[in-house]
């Protein structure tokens, strides 16, 4: 079983609709939506769900009012600045280190855990389906795509799969961390300009520090052709293999707002791109 | 007046509205808070006079004093600390991992040894310039470091509300967005009229209403795409401040650093409304509560 991890640093690239055209060139995987923070694979894949599970996050403080004298000990103590004037905890800051509720001469905090999120197993036109629902304003985003990248595993294990592909969030912090940990291989896809660059640059050393061989693609190529040729420039001097440039395709677009795979919804040269870009990565 | 700009989904143009309407203002300060791919620098080339290093307090354990009693490990909420007990011949040993420390102070206020002191580790670095009159900061996170909003907190930790302040915020709805955006006196989200703009708006759109934050909304590439999001905005009552049609003079100059506002003058006004459209909403909320 091999795990191949699309992502891009700068958001917005293309990774989804890569990804989603993936999963119609690729036999026998599992996808999986790691972006859990704005997930929008399952635009894509319309999934029919077959398994509902809680994710569980993080802890959060809760002062019991009736026990409560005042003090302001756990204020002092607080370095996420989580306790309000008022004596109550403000949910959003609390990271749940629980230092309140030990210090506290009282008794009067406890911590609660919170459902922090969904997360489903769902059938597509293309196979199992691994996703999620961060909660709104949920932290632990990193903790969820662990979740789900684990029980993807498990699903490919027990089927028998030889992928799983897995749609990466962008940036380089805790949940691309999570999504990154152990993969086979990485695809960056990212856009010839400088923000594009100078993103894909800081994600491929992230991906360089956990020890992820990389692949690269650029998206809209065309759009500034010699960007383009300074990213592959880049790339061969850190021996990443450029393995596919997208030109600008308004069937991309159209296939988009009509929520379907590039794949499936035209013979366009976008299309023609990724399946060689998959030919590049699935071995 | 504190002005956030995010979006839910990345790569709609936070950093591009962000950037043309600092530029477009008078004494503005510009925060980027997108610590984990700070861009707004690339488009503004602020002159940077000074750099800060960032950090966050770990634990150091002074192996003379601990007993390895393990009462470190039970409180650490993140599992950051280790620790086997001694046996008969055998000394204890004890572990932390910084990269898993969320700096609470924890393991060092409650170890019964006083035996655990904390040490900065740093996760980042903090850039302090101008360009013209704006005075220019972003924080740019270590790479292989996990947590972006310690970093977040100590950019934010610069704001100067005698200027208009503008926080460029990362993607996404999780804790670096909220991070972000705390504290605000208005966000803009930032849009593109596609699937994945609509989903991702309404997910940032309920992000906003739990932190009770007034916000409003801007189009980026207006005219690709479908007329969802305009339905939405209008069902919702959500304001829209501006519509930015695709122009590929736009899309190249955005590809080699330039803004707007240096490609085509005329938006310097068409930003400088946006601001007018921001003031006038937040007025209004002010006097409807």
């Amino acid at each position: 079983m091999r795990q191949i991890a699309v992502i891009s640093g700068k958001g917005g690239t293309g990774k989804t609709v890569v990804t989603a055209a993936l999963a119609s060139l690729a036999k026998n995987k599992v996808m999986v939506d790691c972006d859990v923070d704005a997930a929008d694979l399952h635009l894509l894949l319309h999934p029919e769900i077959k398994e509902r599970h809680e994710f569980r996050g993080g802890l959060t403080a809760v002062i019991d009012k009736k026990l409560c004298k005042e003090c302001g000990k756990c204020a002092q103590v607080c370095r996420f600045g989580s306790v309000n004037p008022d004596f109550s905890i403000e949910p959003f800051s609390c990271e749940g280190c629980a230092l309140c509720g030990y210090i506290c001469p009282y008794g009067a905090i406890r911590m609660e855990e919170n459902v922090a999120g969904e997360w489903f197993v769902s059938d597509t036109e293309y196979g199992p389906f691994v996703h999620a629902k961060l909660g709104i304003a949920e932290e632990n985003s990193g903790k969820l795509v662990a979740k789900i990248r684990q029980a993807a595993r498990e699903l490919a294990v027990k089927q028998a799969l030889d992928y799983v592909i897995i749609d990466g969030p962008p940036g380089i912090g805790c949940p691309v961390i999570a999504s990154l940990s152990g993969v086979d291989s990485a695809l960056v896809v990212t856009e010839p300009t400088l923000s594009g660059l100078h993103d894909a640059r800081r994600v491929m050393e992230v991906a360089e520090y956990f020890h992820v061989p990389v692949k690269l693609a650029v998206n809209k190529c065309d759009l500034n052709p010699i960007m383009t040729e300074k990213i592959e420039g880049f790339c061969r001097e850190r021996n990443v293999p450029v393995v596919g440039k997208i030109a600008f395709d308004e069937m991309v677009v159209k296939a988009l707002v009509a929520r379907k795979n590039i794949i499936d919804y035209a013979r366009c040269a976008a299309a023609e791109e990724l399946s060689k870009i998959w030919e590049m990565l699935k071995n | 007046m504190i002005i956030s700009i995010a979006s839910g989904k990345g790569g709609t143009g936070k950093t591009t509205v962000a950037v043309n309407l600092a530029l477009s203002l008078k004494n503005a300060q510009f925060l980027d808070c997108d610590v984990e791919e700070p861009n707004a620098h690339i488009f503004l080339k602020p002159r940077i006079s000074g750099e800060k290093k960032a950090s966050i307090p770990v634990p150091e354990v002074d192996k003379v004093k601990c007993t390895y009693c393990g009462k470190c490990r039970d409180i650490c909420a993140y599992h950051a600390i280790a620790v086997l007990p001694a046996n008969d011949n055998k000394k204890g040993s004890i572990l932390t991992f910084p990269h898993l420390c969320h700096g609470c102070g924890a393991c060092s206020l409650l170890c019964p040894q006083g035996a655990i002191k904390e040490i900065n580790q740093e996760i980042g670095a903090i850039e302090i310039g101008e360009k013209g009159d704006m005075q220019f900061i972003h924080g740019r996170l270590n790479i292989g470091e996990a947590m972006s909003p310690p970093l977040i907190r100590q950019v934010k930790e610069y704001i100067n509300a005698t200027r208009t302040v503008i926080v460029d915020a990362p993607p996404g709805t999780s804790c670096p967005v909220i991070m972000a955006v705390k504290g605000s006196d208005f966000c803009v989200l930032v849009t593109e009229p596609t699937p994945f703009g609509l989903n991702d708006l309404i997910l940032a759109v309920n992000v906003l209403r739990k932190l009770n934050i007034p916000f409003g909304v801007v189009i980026n590439r207006s005219d690709i795409g479908d007329g969802k999001v305009e339905d939405y905005c209008d069902k919702e009552n959500i304001p829209i401040l501006m519509n930015i049609p695709f122009s590929r003079e736009i899309a190249v100059g955005y590809s080699e650093g330039v803004p707007i506002v240096e490609k085509d003058a005329s938006y310097r006004d068409k930003f400088v409304n946006l601001y007018t459209n921001i003031c006038s909403i937040k007025n209004e909320t002010n006097s409807r509560n």
